[in-house]
C-alpha cells in the first residue's frame, strides 16, 4: 500500500489541554434561555437603530419557542445588520458580503438537527448576494432568512442600496437614485421562495408572529423587516409607523396565502404597503429531496461498510 | 460508473442502437485462425496513438487497451486531447503499455491507428522511424510518397468492412470496436480477456447486445492483415502478485474523498474538473452524503465552507476562472482557519484560455491567490494513484491544521488512465465524523494552545459554561469575537502562519531520484513527475550525471531542499507555465525567493502538451551550456 504521510488521526478538542467532563443535561431539566443568557456582545448599532428591535425579538422568540444554545445557528453576511452573529450567544458564523446563504445551506443540508437563521441587509441580500437569494429560494432549502431593509447601505455610510425608492439622494447618487428599487415581495415569490412575509422593526409583536411562522415553515421562509437607519436613512418608514403618523396595514385575513398572483398582486400596494404572509406553500425541500435521494440509494447498500460500498467501485476497475 | 465508461458508453448509445439492427444480429463472426503472417516480435513495450473524432469512441479503445493492461499486470499511462467543441473535433488518445515501468505516455508511437485523413497527416510525426501506421483506407486517400518508406503503411478500410461486418445499414458507427479487434490481432493480445471487458461493459443491457458487440471485435480481429509483415508480443508483465485497478486522475480524486470520509461537496461544471463533481454527485448518496451543484463557483465554495463548520470537511473545486471566483471566501477560512478541501484542475489559462490542454500555471493562485496574508496548504499529486491517497491526506491537513487545503491537479492527470496496485480500502477507509459531545468550555483561537493550532466545535455542541463561539472573516479574539487590536492581529496573524510553519517542519524531505550529486537536478511538480523520471533515466543511460527532485508538497515547502540542491551544479524547475517577467516559472520563482539561490533557473512551456522526453532533455542540455 501507499503509505500516507498524514493518515488519520482522530482530533482532540483543545489541542493538549485535558478536557473537563460535561454532565448530561436531558431537555426536562432544561428551562427556557433568558435574555441575559442568550445575549453576548453589546450591540454596535447606533442608538436607536431598527436593527435592536429585531435582535430583541429574537431573543424572545428563543426563550419563548425554548431553543437550546447549541441547536441554533445565526448566520450572516457583511453589513450594520450581518453583525447579529455577534451579539446571540449561541454558535453562529460571520461570513462574507451577499454569501452568508450558500454557507448556511452547507449547514441546513448537512445539518437537519439544527434551526439555521440568518440575517442580513438590503445590499447584501438583493445586491452582491442577489443570485445566491434566487436559488437558495428556488432550491427551497430550509433555513430562515429576515433581510433587515434600511433601503440603504449603513455599513459603508449611506450609498444607494438596491431597495432604496427612486429619487433618493445618497453619497453614491447626489442628485437622488435613478434605478428602479427591488420589490423583495416579488423577488421572493417569483423565485419560488415558499414563504414571503413582510414585517416592520416598529411592530415588535408583528416581527415577534413572523418569525415563529418562518421558523415553523419547512422550507425557504424570507421576511423582509424594515428597520430603519436612524444615521443614513431616517424617517424612511414613517409611512408605515402609526406613532409618527403612518399606517401599519395587515393584509386581510381573506388573502389566499397559496395563490402567487394574489400575493404578487398585493406586492404591487403602494408604499407603505401592507405586512403579514404574502406567501406560504408547501413544496418539497431540497433537504428532504436530498434525504430521499440517499435514502434510495442506501437502501440498495443496506449491511456494507462504507469501504465495502467503495469496494464495487474499485471492483468495476479492474 | 467511472468517467471514461460514461463517456464510452454516451457515444456507444449510437452504434448500440444500431447493433439492434435484426439483419447485423443474426450475422455471427467467431474467431477462426488468422491469416497468414511472417513474423511476431516480442516487445517490452507499445506506445499506440489512436487518432481520429471524438465522437467516434476512440477513448474507449484506449480504455479497453488500459484496462486490458492493468488486468494483464502491465504498467500502463494514457494521454488524450478532447475538442472543448461539444460537436466533435479531431481528438487523440495514446496508450503506452509496457511490462516495466511506465513513466510517461511516451514521446514516439510504435504504431498510429489513423480513423481520417487529418488524423494521418497531422499525427505521422508522431510515429517512430520504422513504426506502423494503420489507417482506414476508406478515409485516407492521400498518403505522404516521401513517408512511405519511414514508415510501414497499413491500410484497412475500417469503415466500409465496418458496415459489411454488422450488416449494411451504410453507418460506421461501431469501427472502433471494430479497430480494437484489429489491433488485438496486430499486438497479440489476450481475446479472452477482451471479450470479458467488452461483457462487462456491456453487463445490464440487452443480451444481443453484448453478443453484437462481440462480433463487431471478432469481425476486427479475423481481417486477415495481409499487409502487416509483422505482429507484436508484449512480454508478459513483472508486477505480479497484486491486484491492479485502472482509473483516471479525477475518478482518483473522487474516489479517494470518499474513503477519506467526505461526505459534502458542491460545485459549478468547468472542464476538467466536471468529472470529479458528477462522479461524487453519483456516488455521495450512497454514504448518505450530498453534493450540490451551486448557482456558481461563490455559491459552491461557500456551501463547502458552511458544511464544513457544521463539523465534517467538505470539499469543493474547479478549474482556473472558478478557483479565482473562489479567493474571497478562500481567505475567509484562512482567517476562520476553517478546514476545506479545494481541488483546482489546472488548464491553460488565463481566463478561459485553453480550457481542455494541460498546463501548470495555478501555482500562484492556488498558493498565494487572494487578498490579504492568507497562510492556506497546496499539494500536487503526481500519478493516478498519487492522486487517490494525496485526495485522502488533503482531508487529513485540513482537519489536523484547521485549514483549507488546495490540491492541485492538471488535465494531463486529470483525464490520463492508468493502473495501480488496488488499495486495501478496509485500512484506508476512515470515519471523520463531528464529536457533538458537550464540553466544558471552548475557545476556538486559543493562543495559549500547546500546539498553536485552532480546534472548531460544531454547531450542534452544548457548551457548558454558556459561551459559545463565532467564527469570522473580521480579525477576532480567541472566542471569535471581532477585534481591532493591533496586539491581537498580530498574535492572529502568526497563529494563522505558524502552525503551516509547524505543518513545513513535519513534511517529509523529497528523495532525490537518482544520485544525490551531479550536474543537473531536474526539479518538478504535479504530472511532470514521470517524464523527469523517465528523462533522468535516459540522461543517465548516456552517462549524463542528471537527477531528479519531485516536489509534492507546494505549500509550504519541505525543509532540506536546500542541502539538496548543493549537490548540483544546475537545478532546473521544470514546469508547464510561461517563464514570467523575469525568467522564471512559477514554482522556480518560489525556490529562488526562498532559497536565494542563482542555480536555480526554469526549463518552461506553454503549448498545451505534457513533457516529452527528448524536449526535457534538449533544454536541460541547452540551459547547462
Ligand atoms: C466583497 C465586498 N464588497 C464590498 C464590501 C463593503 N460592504 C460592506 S457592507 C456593504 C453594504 C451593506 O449594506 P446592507 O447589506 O444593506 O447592510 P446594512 O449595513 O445596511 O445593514 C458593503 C458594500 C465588502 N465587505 N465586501
Ligand atoms: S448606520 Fe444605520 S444601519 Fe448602521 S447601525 Fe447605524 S443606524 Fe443602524
Ligand atoms: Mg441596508
Amino acid at each position: 500500500m501507499n503509505s500516507l504521510a498524514f493518515p488519520f488521526v482522530p482530533l482532540d478538542r483543545t489541542g493538549g489541554i485535558p478536557l473537563i467532563p460535561v454532565p448530561p443535561l436531558p431537555d426536562s431539566e432544561r428551562k427556557p434561555l433568558t435574555k441575559k443568557e442568550v445575549s453576548a456582545d453589546h450591540p454596535t448599532w447606533c442608538p436607536g437603530c431598527g436593527d435592536f428591535s429585531v435582535l430583541a425579538l429574537y431573543f424572545k422568540m428563543i426563550e419563548k419557542r425554548k431553543l437550546w444554545h447549541e441547536k441554533i445557528t445565526t448566520v450572516a453576511g457583511i453589513g450594520c445588520s450581518s453583525r447579529f452573529p455577534y451579539f446571540v450567544q449561541a454558535h453562529g458564523a460571520h461570513y462574507i458580503h451577499g454569501r452568508a446563504l450558500p454557507f448556511a445551506s452547507g449547514i441546513s443540508l448537512s445539518r437537519p438537527d439544527l434551526h439555521v437563521f440568518v440575517f442580513g441587509g438590503d445590499g447584501d441580500a438583493f445586491s452582491i448576494g442577489g443570485n445566491h437569494f434566487n436559488h437558495t429560494a428556488r432550491k427551497n432549502i430550509k433555513l430562515t432568512y429576515v433581510v433587515m431593509d434600511n433601503q440603504v447601505y449603513g455599513l459603508t455610510k449611506n450609498q444607494t442600496s438596491p431597495t432604496s425608492p427612486l429619487g433618493r439622494k445618497s453619497k453614491t447618487d447626489a442628485w437622488g437614485s435613478a434605478d428602479r428599487p427591488i420589490n423583495p415581495m416579488k423577488q421572493a415569490i417569483s423565485a419560488g421562495a415558499t414563504f414571503v412575509g413582510r414585517t416592520s422593526a416598529t411592530s415588535p409583536n408583528h416581527v415577534l408572529e413572523m418569525m415563529e411562522a418562518a421558523m415553523d415553515h419547512d422550507g425557504f421562509s424570507f421576511i423582509e423587516c424594515l428597520s430603519e437607519c436612524v444615521e443614513f436613512f431616517p424617517g424612511a418608514f414613517d409611512a408605515a409607523i402609526p406613532r409618527k403618523g403612518g399606517k401599519f396595514e395587515l393584509i386581510p385575513p381573506s388573502h389566499d396565502v397559496t395563490d402567487e398572483y394574489a400575493a404578487y398582486r398585493l406586492a404591487d400596494n403602494p408604499w407603505p404597503g401592507q405586512f403579514g404572509i404574502f406567501y406560504k406553500v408547501n413544496r418539497p425541500t431540497k433537504n428532504a429531496s436530498e434525504a430521499k435521494i440517499i435514502a434510495d440509494h442506501r437502501a440498495k447498500v443496506t449491511g456494507l461498510a462504507d469501504w465495502q460500498i467503495l469496494q464495487k467501485n474499485f471492483d468495476r476497475m479492474k | 460508473m467511472s468517467a471514461l465508461l460514461g463517456l464510452a458508453l454516451c457515444r456507444a448509445g449510437t452504434w448500440l442502437n444500431f447493433l439492434k439492427n435484426p439483419i447485423f444480429m443474426s450475422t455471427t463472426i467467431v474467431p477462426g485462425t488468422p491469416g497468414p503472417v511472417s513474423q511476431i516480435s516480442q516487445i517490452p513495450e507499445a506506445v499506440i496513438r489512436i487518432a481520429g473524432n471524438s465522437q467516434d469512441g476512440i477513448q474507449a479503445i484506449g480504455g479497453f487497451l488500459a484496462r486490458l493492461a492493468g488486468r494483464s499486470e502491465q504498467e500502463v499511462m494514457t494521454f488524450m486531447t478532447i475538442p472543448s467543441t461539444i460537436s466533435g473535433g479531431p481528438s487523440i488518445f495514446q496508450v503506452r503499455i509496457g511490462s516495466g515501468e511506465v513513466l510517461s505516455a511516451g514521446d514516439e508511437a510504435d504504431m498510429l491507428l489513423a480513423f481520417y485523413q487529418h488524423s494521418y497527416d497531422n499525427h505521422l510525426g508522431s510515429l517512430r522511424k520504422g513504426g506502423v501506421v494503420l489507417y482506414d483506407s476508406d478515409h485516407v486517400k492521400e498518403l505522404q510518397p516521401e513517408n512511405l518508406s519511414k514508415y510501414r503503411h497499413v491500410g484497412v478500410a475500417i469503415s466500409g468492412l465496418t458496415v459489411e461486418a454488422i450488416g449494411g445499414s451504410g453507418r460506421d458507427k461501431g469501427k472502433n470496436v471494430f479497430a480494437l479487434g484489429l489491433l488485438a490481432r496486430m499486438f497479440d493480445l489476450s481475446v479472452p480477456k477482451l471479450h470479458k471487458l467488452l461483457e462487462e461493459r456491456f453487463t445490464g443491457k440487452d443480451p444481443s447486445i453484448v453478443q453484437n458487440a462481440l462480433n463487431c471485435f471478432n469481425a476486427g480481429y479475423n481481417y486477415t492483415l495481409a499487409t502487416a509483415h509483422e505482429l507484436f508480443r508484449l512480454k508478459p508483465g513483472e508486477n505480479v502478485g497484486h491486484n491492479q485497478v485502472v482509473m483516471s486522475g479525477n475518478e482518483a480524486i473522487a474516489l479517494g474523498l470518499l474513503a477519506a470520509g467526505v461526505r459534502f461537496g458542491a460545485g459549478y461544471p468547468i472542464t476538467p474538473w466536471s468529472d470529479i463533481m458528477e462522479m461524487l454527485r453519483r456516488e455521495l448518496p450512497k454514504y448518505g452524503g450530498i453534493f450540490v451543484q451551486g448557482e456558481d463557483e461563490i455559491a459552491s465554495v461557500s456551501m463547502a465552507i458552511g458544511a464544513s463548520y457544521a463539523g465534517r470537511v467538505a470539499v469543493t473545486g474547479s478549474s482556473g476562472p472558478g478557483i479565482a471566483l473562489k479567493t474571497e471566501a478562500l481567505g475567509w477560512a484562512s482567517m476562520a482557519e476553517m478546514p476545506l478541501v479545494i481541488i483546482d484542475v489546472q488548464r491553460g489559462g488565463p481566463s478561459t484560455g485553453m480550457p481542455t490542454s494541460v498546463e501548470q500555471s495555478d501555482l500562484n493562485i492556488a498558493c498565494f491567490g487572494g487578498h490579504g496574508d492568507s497562510p492556506r496548504v497546496v499539494l500536487a499529486p503526481s500519478t493516478v494513484e498519487d492522486c487517490f491517497y494525496t485526495a485522502i491526506e488533503a482531508v487529513n491537513l485540513a482537519r489536523k491544521y484547521s485549514t483549507p487545503v488546495i490540491l492541485l491537479t492538471d488535465q494531463g492527470i486529470a483525464t490520463r488512465i492508468e493502473a495501480f496496485p488496488e488499495p486495501d480500502l478496509k485500512k484506508v477507509c476512515q470515519d471523520i465524523s463531528p464529536d457533538l459531545s458537550p464540553i466544558a468550555d471552548h475557545k476556538p483561537y486559543d493562543l495559549s494552545a500547546p500546539d498553536g493550532i485552532t480546534r472548531h466545535i460544531a454547531p450542534g455542541t452544548r457548551v457548558a459554561s454558556g459561551k459559545y463561539p463565532v467564527v469570522t472573516g473580521l480579525e477576532h479574539d480567541e472566542l471569535g469575537h471581532p477585534t481591532g487590536s493591533p496586539k491581537l492581529h498580530i498574535a492572529m496573524t502568526s497563529k494563522r502562519r505558524s502552525k503551516l510553519q509547524k505543518l513545513g517542519r513535519e513534511l517529509p524531505v523529497p528523495k532525490v531520484y537518482g544520485p544525490s550529486e551531479g550536474q543537473i537536478l531536474l526539479v518538478g511538480w504535479g504530472s511532470a513527475q514521470g517524464p523527469i523520471q523517465e528523462a533522468v533515466k535516459t540522461a543517465r543511460a548516456a552517462g549524463e550525471a542528471v537527477s531528479g527532485l519531485h516536489i509534492k508538497y507546494i505549500n509550504p515547502l519541505p525543509e532540506g531542499l536546500e542541502q539538496i540542491f548543493e549537490g548540483f551544479r544546475h537545478v532546473f524547475v521544470v514546469e508547464l507555465n510561461d517563464e514570467g517577467l523575469y525568467g522564471y516559472g512559477q514554482l522556480a520563482a518560489v525556490l529562488r525567493a526562498r532559497y536565494c539561490n542563482p542555480k536555480i533557473r526554469g526549463i518552461n512551456k506553454v503549448d498545451g502538451l505534457t513533457w516529452k522526453i527528448r524536449e526535457i532533455l534538449d533544454r536541460a542540455r541547452a540551459l547547462a551550456q
